[in-house]
């Protein structure tokens, strides 16, 4: 039986555990009916010509794994930001891990998206915006679908949550290959400031194939910074589905900092529902061997006078793939917006490659949009120029390379986190140079 | 200190230098003067150990040691520092974190541990004062939109941090007005001394009027052609090439 076959037949049984007057009940099954019909993306597909899953298919995935691994503290401390006072949400095989987080319902509500589809409590949030900005897509709607587990965030309005939410999910390899589908909902209202850090992360080499939903709504001028972390195990995959929706004067930021995995795709997709929205998206992808990163952003401008920044760096090496698909629409009635994109990549090594695709959809015709997309090799006159200096070889060409993602980084605001992906930056390219620029 | 033995180098099939020979002792300053495309910046670079450069022939021995094998960060961990005509600009890194990993890179080549932190304050604020560098200037990004005089003034100012045994400074006084000719200038010469050398590539003699050279030798067509005393450059400047080349010719 292939993956999709099993995911559907597999559904009935899962649906049967869960509370059937639930509201979600009758997006569920919508919800499954459209991955039936769709399956799993191919490259037919214009949004997936370069990136194929046909490699992570073919493993018999366990949807839902049957006991919990005894975890501590110790073997996760490494993928945490742990020198930062934070929440924590964090879940082990896709099981909320209590001993492991730090929750909250202290004038906020960072807790458990279990908790929250199933508690009378959450009904009207949970009514208002779950599954209200996710798109209709096949991979989207099968997390939809099975969708029980993930990160909650309620901030109210008017709060300035200080500490950082950090959530990740954890495979422990405790079987044999492992699908995981976290479904996150994150609420900000209005005047509120949060910042949030996902990261995913396999601790065996057994196979790990997530499927990750998140939606944000961020009312108006909120202000929401989300990092998220990527640098996983050659044999664990990623498809992050993000989208925003943002309201007037809001301003949400997405940095994405691609190290790592077997193939990652970043579907980013950020909705314009106001006046004076900022929004920013920024990526450092830095791979090698065989992996595959793969960002497909969407900005949709649909009102007037906003903003949006993009600005993508790659470096891939040995025989690593990468794809930019960046997406602009500008709606008719979207004037005076400020659109821009930028897509800088560097190939080190001859069997890597890039394939950038810039598409810029412009209904109005009072607005500013720029895009521009390069792709090169390291200045070898740079190169000359450090080594004469005494930089060997490979600690120039790490310099020169994290140089050219430093102003993606240099827009990080909390410290640890630029002094984590500097950290990883340099453990990446093999060399112990201090990073401090 | 340095010894060039009949050195034939090209780049991409081209034959550019045709048998240097070239001694540089302690404590001397030579120049190298010559008209454009006679190979003078080429030497330069194939003394620093760029790769684009075959040697074909010949020998490069630095205190006696053939560092013809050597990459360019071997050979500045030895001792070389070239001074680049065309300081390339490097987005991204500070004029001092570049400094500080040059210098720390070169202690760990020699198994010295990394130079502490207040000891490259200390060192970066003397040498910024001998070259007239404002503070602000060493937190830009390395050479990125300085004018001609900031990217030579940052080169020597380079060469006063590491304190090369051997500077090459290839054309170092291209694009200086008369004020910053004379601040380099007197830069090279507070970092002379009796174990270090120095070579200056030049175009005019105008800049060996503040750096004196020991020795001025003319290159033309991959050769040194003609050397001589410190006069030798006077009457370069008054007499042009052309006498050389016809007496070479003839």
């Amino acid at each position: 039986m292939d993956l999709k076959d099993k995911i559907v037949s597999s559904y009935l049984a899962f649906e049967d555990h869960l509370d059937d007057i639930s509201p979600l009940h009758d997006i569920r099954n919508e919800a499954i009916k459209i991955f039936e019909e769709k399956g799993f993306p191919t490259k037919k597909e214009e949004a997936w010509k370069y990136t194929s899953l046909n490699s992570l298919l073919k493993h018999n995935y366990s949807l839902f794994p049957k006991h919990e691994n005894a975890i501590e503290y110790k073997d996760i401390k490494p993928y945490l930001i742990h020198d930062i006072d934070s929440y924590k949400i964090i879940f082990i095989d896709g099981k909320y891990s209590s001993h492991l987080s730090e929750t909250t319902h202290d004038g906020l509500d960072v807790c458990l998206m279990s908790a929250a589809l199933t508690k009378p409590k959450y009904r009207l949030v949970i009514e208002n915006y779950f599954n209200k900005v996710a798109t209709k897509d096949s991979l989207s709607s099968l997390n939809t679908a099975f969708s029980c587990e993930g990160a909650y965030i309620h901030i109210p309005k008017n709060k300035l949550v200080e500490k950082p939410i950090q959530i990740v999910h954890f495979s422990t390899g405790n079987e044999a290959a492992l699908m995981l589908q976290p479904r996150n909902l994150i609420v900000v209202g209005e005047n509120s400031h949060v910042q949030i850090i996902e990261r995913h992360q396999s601790l065996t080499e057994n196979p790990v194939f997530t499927n990750s939903v998140t939606e944000v709504f961020a009312a108006k001028r909120a202000i929401v910074d989300y990092y998220k972390v990527q640098n996983d195990k050659e044999t664990a995959s990623l498809i992050d589905n993000t989208f925003i929706s943002q309201k007037q004067e809001s301003h949400c930021s997405v940095h994405t900092f691609s190290f790592g995995g077997k193939l990652t795709r970043n579907n980013l997709n950020f909705f314009q529902n106001g006046e004076r929205i900022d929004s920013t998206l920024k990526g450092v992808t830095i791979i090698g061997n065989k992996q595959h990163v793969d960002h497909n952003t969407l900005v949709h401008h649909i009102e007037p006078n906003c903003e949006s920044h993009q600005d993508y760096k790659g470096i891939f090496g040995d025989n690593a793939t990468g794809v930019f698909n960046g997406r602009v629409i500008v709606n008719k009635e979207a004037q005076k917006t400020n659109a821009f994109q930028a897509n800088n990549n560097i190939l080190v090594s001859d069997k890597a490659s890039i394939n950038t695709k810039p598409q810029l959809e412009i209904f109005a015709d009072d607005v500013k949009c720029s895009h521009g997309c390069t792709i090169g090799q390291l200045d070898e006159s740079a190169m000359f120029y450090m080594r004469s200096r005494g930089i060997p070889k490979k600690e120039a060409k790490a310099l020169l390379m994290y140089a050219f993602s430093n102003n993606v980084l240099s827009s990080v605001k909390i410290p640890e986190i630029k002094q984590r992906i500097t950290k990883i930056i340099a453990n990446k390219l093999g060399v112990n140079i201090g990073f401090d620029l | 200190m340095l010894k060039i033995n009949n050195l034939h180098a090209s780049v991409e099939d081209k034959a550019i230098l045709k048998g240097i020979n070239l001694e540089v002792k302690p404590g001397e300053v030579h120049a190298i003067m010559g008209p454009n495309g006679s190979g003078k910046s080429t030497l330069a670079s194939v003394i620093a150990g760029k790769e684009e450069y075959e040697v074909e022939e010949g020998e490069i021995l630095l205190e006696g040691e053939n560092i013809d094998e050597l990459a360019a960060e071997e050979r500045a961990h030895k001792g070389i520092f070239l001074s680049f005509q065309y300081p390339v600009e490097i987005p991204g890194v500070s004029v001092t974190n570049f400094m500080k990993t040059a210098i720390n890179e070169t202690r760990k080549a020699k198994g010295l541990d990394d130079m502490p932190a207040n000891e490259m304050l200390k060192l970066i604020r003397e040498k910024s004062d001998l070259l007239e560098i404002d503070k602000k200037f060493l937190s830009r990004s390395l050479n990125e939109g300085f004018s001609g005089g900031e990217k030579k003034r940052n080169e020597i100012f380079q060469m006063a941090m590491l304190e090369p045994k051997l500077a090459i400074l290839d054309e170092t006084d291209s694009g200086l007005d008369i004020d910053a000719l004379r601040i380099v200038a007197n830069g090279v010469n507070k970092l002379k001394s009796k174990d270090n050398a120095v070579i200056v590539i030049t175009h005019y003699q105008r800049l060996l009027d503040y750096i004196v050279p020991d020795f001025v030798h003319v290159l033309h067509n991959g050769k040194i052609v003609k050397s001589g005393p410190k006069e030798l450059a006077h009457e370069l400047e008054e007499k042009g090439y052309d006498w050389i080349k016809e007496e070479v010719g003839a």
